[in-house]
């Protein structure tokens, strides 16, 4: 039907823009990722309840550790955008409000995910 | 176009029918845990504040690290990571609980209704236990 819509309504996006089955597909495959990810890091997190500076940071440095911590943020950073992208564009409607949300949605996503690459790469190489 | 109001010809309000919303239908266990696993879902998007607070921590130093511990080892720090605990279990019993569904499958009334209830315990009972199993290890007991 794209020849009934007039060249303004394309470059404006509107309608369908053919990514619904690649979010759906990549929430889910983020969502399975996250199940024995989550297991392993709340399991961690259980087992250094209350654990000192050293035991963590030895803990977190073990290359496998860090590996796990990697797996686990890449994949929970991808699955939360993709999350939140939903509920904005249920509950945001205003154009200019919806699309600022969804660019901070993507900034905040990418902000967490970094710094805490960031922190387990500087654990681990150290 | 020109008149868009609601009002008859007579001049009295037209009452024109609205669809059925949360505050009409009759409260069932799937939409409350519908709208708890969005909820969740949003939580556990702020919570991650959290964590790379603590990887930060972590590698900054002894002295990031003993103040992360401070506010998180606090009664109030406790708490929200409690419920981080819980809202983490919820949301991942809630994807398992699409996981099936998405299959296909489970979609009787009975069952639809027995996934929901298992999707609702075996969570608090895995938050439970891994508070449990925390407080031990913590040499509480």
């Amino acid at each position: 039907m794209s020849e009934m819509r007039t060249p303004l309504s394309r470059v404006r996006g509107l309608g369908s823009a053919k990514k619904g089955t690649e979010h759906f597909w990549l929430q889910r495959v983020t969502a399975l990722a996250n199940i024995p990810l989550a297991i392993f890091f709340v399991s961690a997190m259980v087992a250094h309840a209350g654990a000192d500076y050293v035991t963590v940071t030895a803990f977190l440095s073990r290359p496998i550790v860090a590996l796990v911590m990697l797996l686990l943020i890449l994949s929970m950073v991808w699955h939360m955008r993709l999350g939140l992208q939903v509920v904005i564009e249920d509950y945001i409607h205003g154009h200019m409000a919806k699309l600022l949300a969804l660019i901070l949605n993507t900034f905040f996503a990418l902000a967490i995910g970094t710094s805490s690459v960031l922190a387990i790469l500087k654990l681990t190489l150290a | 176009m020109s008149d868009t109001s609601d009002k008859t010809v007579n001049g009295e309000i037209h009452q024109r029918p609205l669809s059925p919303h949360i505050q009409i239908y009759r409260w069932t266990l799937t939409m409350f845990l519908s709208i708890l696993h969005r909820a969740t879902g949003v939580a556990l998007y702020a919570g991650t504040l959290l964590l790379v607070w603590w990887l930060m921590a972590a590698a900054t130093g002894p002295e990031a690290f003993a103040l992360f511990q401070g506010v998180a080892g606090s009664w109030i720090g406790r708490l929200v990571l409690f419920g981080y605990t819980w809202a983490l279990f919820h949301h991942m019993f809630g994807g398992i609980k699409h996981f099936i569904w998405d299959t296909g499958a489970g979609f009787e009334l009975s069952a639809v209704e027995w996934i929901s209830r298992g999707a609702t315990v075996i969570p608090i009972l895995l938050t439970l236990i891994s508070w449990v199993l925390a407080y031990k290890f913590m040499g509480a007991f």
